[in-house]
């Protein structure tokens, strides 16, 4: 039998699968950090709000008011479940504002909050959250100045969502973005990636799996403030071309819109990447790339290649930084697209996600 | 990891890589059977460190690839049933019917739910009485005991509010087509090892026999596709043509027989239509009479969906390996993971979108030359 030349009546044109892209509605994809998000925020946001400050498209906004070079971004937050080993929402609430800052050379200083709360919600973890809060913003320095409250219908909220939106000072004369990026340069990374989906994924309803990995969940900018102490005193404050905390989307997503922005590719060594061996597990398990679950205490830096051995080391002393690593460098090849060398010496594109990571069927 | 990065040690890696280009002397055709082969090949580059010489094409053995479009509309059907809990395994969310996907579905308001175990449809069930929990029990021999004791454990337990929408193939009568079809190009095979660590491999010895190919039946990981190719040469290279274990780490000639009595308790052999292929005789399972009562199909009025597919697609000879992904005009302009025109783009386990993913872009020489082709 031939199957092939089964195929007879050309009227049946036209009845190929409908491009999803265009969804009419939104889909959980879109919060996914993957092409569906960037779709979204092209097509949806920035061609309205258009303005020269938002298409640089940074996690924050530079913006300079009365002679002071301020850094603005904001951030919503929906976990489940609202604690989890490592942090909870709250932390990653002033977390992950502080890191949009920290990401773009500012020093953090204020935050407001405001919350959504779901009818029925016990007071009592709403009080756990928000001492999760002040615990964090005192040690990243940060001050939560503003705030607000609304509740909405049971049922029509989980418990809680978050929104922080933050203000830093850009007292440096850097110029940190994703559009930075040159040939030579070399990529760093803080740590182990993907600890935080991991443990996240662990506690879910329905896959619950025992392992003793917690949540990264840490602001980063100590750290970061460490990495420009050491390139200012080497006078090449410049040598930081760009920092960012992949979170959602993963690292992968986050090189991805790096080589996009400025143009160039980017060569990865996978035998540099530090992953731990529950996380690889896991991966293994559900048929998931740990390249692409999202991090909330990791940053990823593209610095010039004379300053990368001692930004390195900088990162190694600091306690966020200590299993740092070197994992590629930008090439002048492939522009726009990112690779990896595997273990086994062969090569393949880390290319951006399309939608959530979905797990294989075998 | 333990268990794992053994089979991913650059060194020893090489050392195979070298020893199938002592071994080879003329140019070979072999294909993997597996999506989940197809995939490590080509996240690891696998097909990069061959000789030039030795090709690889990738078999029709990605199960989300080979579900035929009017089974995935009356899933969708079902799944828009307000009364419907729908579960199915993750990466069947995405792949698109005739009208969206059922994410689509889930952002309208239907139930959609991801479950690893099918097992966790009877928690469902029972935590869901009003309800109607319907699994898409999908997939190769790898899957079937785990859709079969979904089924067995209803009937047991008594559990009515569940069913079973069923589209189970099987893959030796898809080897047995592809080897019979006159423009087949395939000389070697590397087996399906989850395949057959559930049915054994003895099926495949009459099909070595009777087309004179050597089947390896090899593992996933690098070392051992790389391994499973050199005993595939080796054969070539040799003229035999016999069934070979790799993969005997994991797996028997007899495979697992309690698996194998589950799933003869509560499925027996039918023919089934293979997406971008067509009907191939005797080659998929449907449930017994005896569990008709949870059958999805008969319990819901599906029987008059019957879709058609594109015909531009290519993936019809894709999954017989008669073409590959870079031969199709509409590859990465027409159709890409976003728009799918076919079977192999839909899943990560499908050739075409596993060229997409991890290989796609051509400007650099050594990554244009995907699959070693000559």
């Amino acid at each position: 039998m031939n199957p092939t030349d089964e195929r007879e009546s050309p009227e049946i044109f036209g009845s190929c699968p409908l491009p999803i892209f265009e969804h009419p509605q939104i889909v959980l994809g879109h919060g996914s950090g993957g092409k569906l998000s960037a779709e979204l925020i092209d097509k949806v946001f920035v061609s309205r709000f258009s303005n020269p400050t938002l298409e640089r498209m940074d996690d924050q906004a530079a913006l300079e008011i009365g002679g002071a070079r301020l850094a603005f971004t904001t951030d919503s937050f929906v976990v489940t479940p609202l604690f989890f080993p490592g942090g909870d929402i709250g932390s990653l609430a002033v977390n992950g504002t502080v890191n949009d800052l920290a990401m773009g050379g500012a020093k953090p200083l204020y935050l407001s909050a405001a919350f959504i709360l779901e009818e029925g919600m016990p007071t009592v973890e709403l009080e756990r959250i928000v001492d999760s809060m002040r615990t964090a913003a005192d040690i990243a320095g940060v001050q939560i100045v503003t705030g607000d409250t609304k509740v909405v219908n049971r049922g029509k909220g989980d418990k809680v969502f978050i929104n922080t939106s933050g203000i830093g000072v850009l007292d440096r004369a850097t110029r940190l973005s994703a559009d930075g990026a040159q040939p030579g340069d070399k990529i760093l990374l803080n740590g182990y990636l993907g600890d935080h989906g991991i443990t996240i994924l662990s506690q879910r309803e329905n896959l619950e799996f025992e392992c003793d990995l917690r949540s990264d969940c840490a602001s980063l900018s100590g750290l970061v403030q460490a990495m420009l102490d050491e390139a200012e005193a080497a006078g090449a404050l410049d040598a930081i071309r760009c920092m960012r905390d992949p979170t959602r989307g993963g690292a992968a997503s986050t090189l991805n819109e790096i080589a996009g922005r400025s143009r160039v590719g980017m060569s990865l060594v996978e035998d540099r990447i530090p992953v731990r061996e529950a996380v690889r597990g896991a991966c293994e398990l559900l048929g998931l790339d740990p390249m692409y679950v999202a991090n909330e205490g990791k940053l990823l830096a593209v610095v010039a290649p004379e300053l990368a051995e001692r930004l390195l080391a900088v990162m190694r002393a600091h306690p966020l930084g200590a299993d740092a690593s070197m994992i590629g460098e930008v090439v002048a090849t492939h522009p726009g697209m990112v690779t990896m060398k595997t273990g086994i010496g062969g090569t393949r594109v880390v290319d951006l996600l399309f939608g959530e990571q979905l797990p294989r069927i075998c | 990891m333990k268990y794992l990065d053994e089979y991913r040690d650059g060194g020893i890696a090489k050392k195979l890589v070298d020893e199938i280009a002592r071994v080879q002397t003329k140019p070979w055709v072999i294909m993997e059977v597996c999506g989940g082969q197809t995939h490590s090949i080509v996240k690891n580059g696998i097909d990069h460190l061959l000789p030039k010489a030795i090709e690889l094409v990738h078999g029709p053995g990605c199960p989300v690839c080979v579900t035929p479009l009017d089974m995935i509309d009356k899933a969708h059907a079902i799944a828009r049933q307000p009364e419907v809990i729908f579960c199915s395994f993750g990466d069947m969310l995405r792949v698109p019917g005739s009208t969206g996907d059922l994410f689509t579905i889930k952002s309208l308001g239907g139930d959609v739910r991801v479950v690893y175990s099918p097992i966790d449809c009877l928690k469902i069930a029972r935590a869901n009485p009003g309800k109607q929990v319907v699994f898409f029990a999908i997939g190769f021999e790898t899957t079937s005991p785990a859709n079969a004791m979904l089924a067995w454990r209803a009937q047991q337990d008594g559990v009515t509010n569940v069913s079973l929408l069923v589209s189970h193939v099987l893959v030796p009568p898809a080897i047995e087509a592809i080897l019979s079809s006159p423009r087949n190009r395939v000389q070697g095979y590397l087996g399906p090892g989850h395949v057959c660590a559930v049915v054994g491999y003895s099926e495949y010895e009459p099909l070595a026999a009777r087309f004179h190919v050597p089947i390896v039946v090899s593992g996933f990981e690098p070392l051992d596709i790389l391994e499973g190719i050199l005993m595939v040469v080796r054969q070539l290279e040799s003229g035999r043509a016999e069934v070979e274990n790799q993969y005997s780490r994991v797996l028997s000639r007899e495979g697992n027989p309690a698996a194998q009595k589950l799933i003869e308790k509560v499925f027996e052999v039918s023919d089934r239509k293979w997406r971008g292929v067509g009907l191939i005789p005797k080659s998929g399972l449907k449930l017994r009479a005896e569990f008709s009562a949870w059958d999805a199909e008969l319990r819901y009025d599906v029987a008059a969906i019957d879709t058609q597919e594109s015909e531009i697609c290519i993936a019809g000879e894709i999954l017989q390996g008669i073409k590959k992904p870079h031969d199709c005009p509409a590859f990465g302009t027409d159709c890409t993971p976003q728009h799918p025109l076919g079977a192999t783009m839909v899943s990560a386990e499908g050739a075409c979108a596993a060229y997409y993913a991890y290989g796609r872009h051509l400007a650099e020489p050594e990554l244009v030359n995907i699959g070693g082709g000559a």
